[in-house]
């Protein structure tokens, strides 16, 4: 094997070895080299530098407030002041819902865990579960009910929808329209219907754009009706995803996620099972794929149907045939992979991404039925989303209704389609021309502006509800907090515009799942419900119509709050079957890349999904995987179609651990619209396309999103949403810089990843310790301790993480970590204190990819301790490298010592002190820092106290997997295990005694207390390595 | 040529050589002295209350235990400030008109929270956890000083760093029997020493003085 294809990279300039580039890997802190060598400011410098000396001493003496306690009046009955509570809630978004468990500190929600009872969850959350505390506590919320620019009261809302419906009644409704996101509510769906009936000519809308518009339609196209598959990983040897990233995004990914890497532990090699990834942009799917085949999102369904046919779909793909096939080298991997997949009938699964058109997904369906994977890899239910439709022609009916002046009273249950809709609709003058328009939404945005009334929208955390998870399990939504701004759910909008509008949310979902009608019976709370005893199960899920009577209405309510899922409430498999004519369906017109014109896909963004997260400071900020960009979108292309555009020469990289990506700034034309946006490239990508992210160049989107990237709406067109041929892309000559997280904290390309094929390791485990070097442990000058008692300890897999982010977000949520700004990033000042670094191996058009979540290593022989002057970081006798934030004077040497680069500095006051509301979503248990203190990763040191405190009161030892750190917790691939490595029987010690498991940096004897497991690839022979 | 400096000049220089170090040695007494005094402490100063509440009068008097007001003090980090329920469950029979308690009738009739001064602040990087120092035997009156002898409530110890490794360093000296942890009326045995050393062994106190114990 030569070198090149064993050395892992981490930007095309390190693989280059650019000189330049490795020069300013030197600079530590490159924003002040400037300040420092230039004479007149180093003299400024001083001066300043003695008067906040002399003014921290005289600070230093501020004697410390007086403090209030404000007791209650009459304390909740269940309630232990200083006790976090946990409540099973729901999380709702695009039209699938994930069981949360959700933290309370005295009735204010601070932190968002998933609930290890709920199938879609099993105790994982993804980023926006996980941001979603920030979204509730957003002081930029719509926080008035506003008529014309006047606030208003609710109940004058009232008279005027009431007087619009009324004028409404004598028409039937004809002229009455309602706009909803894609609804899995079945409370909701239930009062729609309620309202359809009783104005039959009105119309409900569905338009979502983060929903599976296309999945929807493959499902139509295969079967003649919509139903929902779902995957069961754990039967599946062989996976070709086509350009879906099923691990990351979509209904049922925090299940799916955890079943993939279940099917990847190397102790069980032989049932490791095969990932093929055929995909336009590099994504985590991609990434953790054995193989990986780069194809421009028009050709995939080319390459779908060559392996359809060669796995004998009925009808077969004649016409592939008939052009020839792939040549090259994707014919070679469609080739290989149809021959994989026919080896493994009934253990194979093929999945198709949301991006790609519905006839891709009917080819799934096909293939998947074909190979005899249906009943054992998939499986078929019907949809969980309560009326499954074609949304883009419902938003065309709509529009036409509109321009046709058919509409009176149009009513917008959240999202925001003026932003939103595809541009060649004109949704916004269309809907210029209703009479009465009203929105609910959580933020006064675009539509809202267009709208006579803008009513806030209580966010999922502060009202009651329903909803269905990937399975169709149900869960009650349930709130944590009393709505802060006075907002209105969905549910009780819908009521106001019933016959009885005082109903309120809680009553509505009660009543539809058969609460009996109140003042019927003497209420009767049920005793000791929190702590039912398993055989106490609550009664099949209700029909609907259907009353209990009360006492029992009200034990199975109870422990439906308390488990946070309805039980058998999940869909049974329904048989379908595939129609035969999918195979002979038209094959797509020849895309148009020919005379400088490029493909452009359009795709969700993976932090702000289609904008409706665009003001959350903890997503814009989070970096996004692969890109790594943080605050904006770009146009993504490969290296070699970037250099095709000649558009830059390479990044430009101003300093070395601290760097920005400055740009080219390109137009963007697309059939008679243009964009102007940053072009960025991205390893991985296939070339003579390019991919934009959603979501981005809000004009009203709040004070975080302002500002942040370019609005890719304007160019998207409905007829073809996803993905269209054509774009001319034009350098203008202007330069942007992107704040690209993956120039930070480099580790100047020392061995920190390491990955091997599963038949070599097979053959020789000690095949990935290659190259180890681990010095005897004596060679030290460190003393050594022996750890007696609790010896904290973690280990990370890099052969699990798929480079999702959740741990990231997570673990900002725990540990009040602030966002900082994309300026303050593009200075290598992010705050984050785990990061997830992304490392290539191979050739720069199709490279390996690894991710590496890099939190404090809590080195034994910690190099940063012994350079502190004032003792603020120090070892804890259990093996913690604690940070004492009070003693921290910022001299900053102990991050200058670190070979991690895990230390942030708070340069400025990065936390808002002010802002009343973001005061609520901070974790009581940790300190908020303040300027000038160095902080880092803890291990989550405030829940290992709280586990001890518990332990020691009921005199016990603490429990191996009774700690969890937020970032463990928040994994969906169960890659980060947390414990005791003094108990030989933890998870974490039994994982760290593997041969897979390595220390970053071993040979420099910091022993590290996180060490990493080793990444192994399921090569195909066939396709070599 | 003629002497620049006069002879006692010598003089003059030994003792302000001398006289510097004292200086400074004095400087720094000085500063620990008044750091640890109450004028920064606040140790031994009463504070205005929104009601003049009487601990004397509630635990000697009436030999309330303080559990029954600070309920969570056995479960949770914070020992709990009584809500005005808890007041009004004795004083809307007992002193029901009484002129001092009407803000404490007002809290329970307009539903908002009376605002009592913190007496034992910590600062905020400082984590501290009521319950299991009363569950290791820790009790009461060890930091809190003699409550059943206080009309007015003060802070009985400095709450200083030197303070909490005091007894961090030396529990021995400190603990008493569970079954004691709440009397206000204890007195710590003349062998303390051998009985510490006793009930440290026996409920596994550990002498934690890891800054992450208290700071994180």
């Amino acid at each position: 094997m030569t070198d090149e294809t064993r050395t892992f990279w981490r930007t095309l300039e390190e693989r280059a070895e650019d000189p330049a580039f490795r020069q300013h890997l030197y600079n530590e802190f490159p924003s002040q080299i400037e300040a420092i060598t230039d004479p007149v400011a180093r003299r400024t410098f001083l001066k300043l530098m003695g008067a906040s000396l002399a003014l921290a001493g005289v600070t230093a003496c501020t004697k410390q407030p007086a403090e209030k306690i404000v007791p209650y009046v009459r304390q909740p009955e269940d309630l232990i002041p200083g006790k976090p509570v946990f409540y099973a809630t729901a999380m709702p978004l695009a039209g699938v819902a994930t069981g949360l468990l959700v933290e309370s500190h005295e009735g204010r929600p601070t932190k968002i865990e998933g609930n290890p009872l709920h199938p879609g969850s099993l105790g994982a959350t993804d980023v926006f579960a996980q941001a979603a505390v920030l979204g509730l506590y957003d002081p930029d919320r719509s926080q008035t009910l506003i008529n014309l620019g006047e606030i208003r009261p609710w109940s004058s809302f009232l008279g005027a929808i009431t007087a619009a419906l009324a004028a409404q009644r004598p028409l039937n409704g004809a002229g009455l329209r309602l706009l909803t996101e894609s609804v899995n509510s079945p409370t909701l769906a239930a009062q729609i219907r309620d309202l359809l009936v009783r104005y039959p000519s009105a119309k409900w809308h569905q338009w979502d754009p983060a929903s599976r518009e296309n999945a929807r339609g493959g499902a139509k196209l295969a079967f003649g009706e919509y139903v929902d598959a779902q995957y069961r990983f754990e039967q599946a040897d062989v996976i070709l995803a086509l350009d879906a990233d099923f691990l990351c995004c979509g209904p049922g990914s925090l299940r799916y996620a955890r079943d993939f890497a279940a099917r990847r532990r190397p102790e069980q090699a032989d049932r490791m099972n095969r990932l093929y990834a055929i995909e336009s942009m590099p994504s985590s799917t991609g990434a953790r794929a054995d193989h990986r085949l780069p194809m421009k999102p028009s050709a995939i369904e080319q390459a779908a149907r060559e392996i359809a046919a060669a796995v004998g779909v009925p009808g077969g793909s004649g016409g592939s045939r008939a052009a020839g096939g792939s040549a090259g080298a994707a014919g070679t991997f469609i080739a290989a992979v149809a021959r994989d997949l026919q080896a493994h009938r009934g253990s194979s699964l093929i999945i198709a991404g949301d991006g790609q058109p519905p006839a891709v997904h009917a080819l799934a369906h096909a293939m998947n039925q074909a190979l005899g994977g249906v009943g054992r890899t998939v499986i078929y239910t019907q949809p969980v989303e309560a009326e499954p439709t074609n949304q883009l022609d419902s938003l065309h009916e709509l529009v036409a209704d509109m321009n046709a002046s058919r509409v009176d009273l149009l009513v917008i249950v959240g999202g925001n389609p003026v932003y939103t809709a595809p541009v060649d609709l004109g949704f916004a003058e269309a809907m210029n021309k209703v009479q009465l328009r009203a929105h609910l939404s959580l933020y006064d945005d675009e539509t809202s502006e267009l709208c006579h009334w803008q009513i806030p929208e209580a966010h999922f955390l502060e009202a009651w509800g329903d909803a269905r998870g990937y399975d169709g399990t149900v869960s009650i939504v349930q709130p944590l907090i009393a709505p802060l701004y006075g907002g209105k759910s969905a549910y009780e909008l819908l009521a106001a515009m019933s016959d009885r509008p005082e109903r309120s949310g809680y009553d509505l979902v009660r009543e539809f799942w058969g609460a009996p009608p109140p003042g019927v019976a003497v209420r009767q709370r049920p005793t000791g419900s929190e702590r039912r005893p398993e055989s106490d199960r609550a009664p099949a899920p209700l029909a609907e119509g259907r009353t209990l009577p009360r006492p029992e209405f009200e034990t199975a309510w109870r422990r439906w709050l308390h488990d946070g899922i309805v039980p058998n409430s999940a869909f049974s498999p329904k048989s379908v079957t595939a129609r035969s004519a999918v195979g002979v369906a038209t094959p797509p017109p020849a895309s148009e890349t020919d005379g400088g014109r490029f493909e452009i896909a359009f795709r969700t963004d993976p932090s702000i999904l289609d904008g409706r997260f665009a003001n959350n400071g903890w997503l814009q900020e989070l970096p996004k995987p692969i890109t790594r960009l943080t605050w904006d979108n770009a146009v993504l292309a490969s290296p070699a179609t970037a250099a095709r555009l000649r558009a830059t020469e390479a990044p430009a990289v101003t300093g070395g651990e601290h760097g920005q990506v400055i740009t080219d700034v390109v137009d963007v034309r697309y059939r008679g619209r243009t964009i102007r946006g940053a072009l960025f490239q991205v390893v991985g990508h296939a070339d003579d396309c390019v991919t934009v992210h959603l979501g981005y160049g809000r004009p009203r989107g709040g004070r975080v999103a302002a500002g942040a990237g370019f609005n890719a709406n304007a160019i998207r067109t409905s007829d073809a949403p996803w993905v269209g041929g054509g774009a001319e892309i034009v350098r203008t000559g202007e330069k942007f810089s992107l704040a690209c997280t993956q120039y930070h904290h480099l580790m100047e390309g020392r061995g920190m990843v390491r990955a091997v094929a599963r038949d070599e390791y097979v053959r020789n485990p000690q095949s990935v310790r290659e190259g180890d070097e681990t010095p005897p442990k004596t060679i030290t000058l460190y003393p050594n301790v022996p750890y007696e008692g609790y010896k904290w300890g973690m280990a990370i897999d890099v052969n699990a993480c798929i480079g999702c982010n959740a741990c990231v977000v997570g673990c900002q949520s725990e540990n009040n970590i602030p966002v900082v700004g994309k300026d303050q990033v593009l200075r290598g000042r992010e705050m984050h204190w785990l990061r997830v670094d992304t490392y290539y191996r191979g050739p720069a058009d199709n490279p390996e990819t690894y991710f590496q979540p890099v939190p404090c290593m809590q080195c034994e022989n910690a190099p940063c301790e012994v350079v502190c002057p004032v003792g603020a970081t120090a070892h804890s006798h259990e093996g913690l490298n604690d940070m004492v934030y009070n003693r921290c004077v910022g001299t900053r040497y102990c991050s200058d010592n670190c070979p991690y680069k895990v230390r942030r500095f708070n340069f400025l006051l990065y936390q808002d002190w002010n802002t009343p509301s973001l005061k609520l979503a901070r974790n009581p248990d940790v300190t908020v820092r303040s300027r000038g203190v160095m902080e880092k990763c803890t291990y989550c040191v405030q829940r290992i106290n709280a586990a001890k405190i518990d332990s020691e009161k009921d005199n016990r030892t603490v429990r191996d997997g009774e700690i969890k750190t937020a970032c463990q917790q928040a994994c969906p691939a169960d890659a980060i295990v947390f414990g005791n490595l003094n108990d030989p029987a933890s998870r974490v010690a039994r994982l760290q005694a593997e041969v897979r498991s390595y220390s970053l940096l071993g040979e420099l004897n910091t022993r590290p207390r996180t060490t990493y497991l080793a990444a192994l690839r399921n090569v195909n022979p066939e396709l070599g390595d | 040529m003629s002497q620049i400096f006069h002879r006692s000049a010598n003089t003059i220089a030994r003792v302000s050589i001398f006289g510097a170090v004292f200086f400074i040695v004095g400087l720094l007494v000085l500063f620990a002295e008044v750091n640890r005094s109450p004028w920064v402490t606040d140790v031994h100063v009463a504070r205005e209350q929104p009601i003049q509440f009487s601990h004397e009068r509630h635990v000697a008097g009436n030999g309330i235990d303080c559990r029954y007001c600070h309920t969570s003090v056995e479960d949770s980090s914070f020992a709990g400030i009584p809500p005005t329920k808890t007041c009004m469950n004795c004083h809307s029979q007992i002193f029901a008109n009484s002129p001092f308690l009407e803000p404490v009738r007002e809290s329970f009739r307009t539903g908002r929270s009376l605002q009592w001064t913190r007496v034992h602040d910590l600062p905020d990087f400082v984590y501290f956890d009521h319950s299991i120092h009363v569950n290791k035997g820790v009790g009461c009156t060890t930091c809190h000083g003699q409550v059943d002898r206080m009309p007015l409530m003060w802070q009985e110890q400095s709450l200083q760093m030197e303070w909490c490794l005091d007894c961090h360093n030396n529990p021995e000296r400190y603990v008493r029997p569970r079954e004691a942890v709440f009397r206000v009326d204890y007195v710590p045995p003349p062998d303390q020493l051998e009985v510490g050393k006793r009930l440290v062994a026996q409920y596994h106190i550990q002498k934690l003085t890891s800054c992450s114990t208290c700071h994180r």
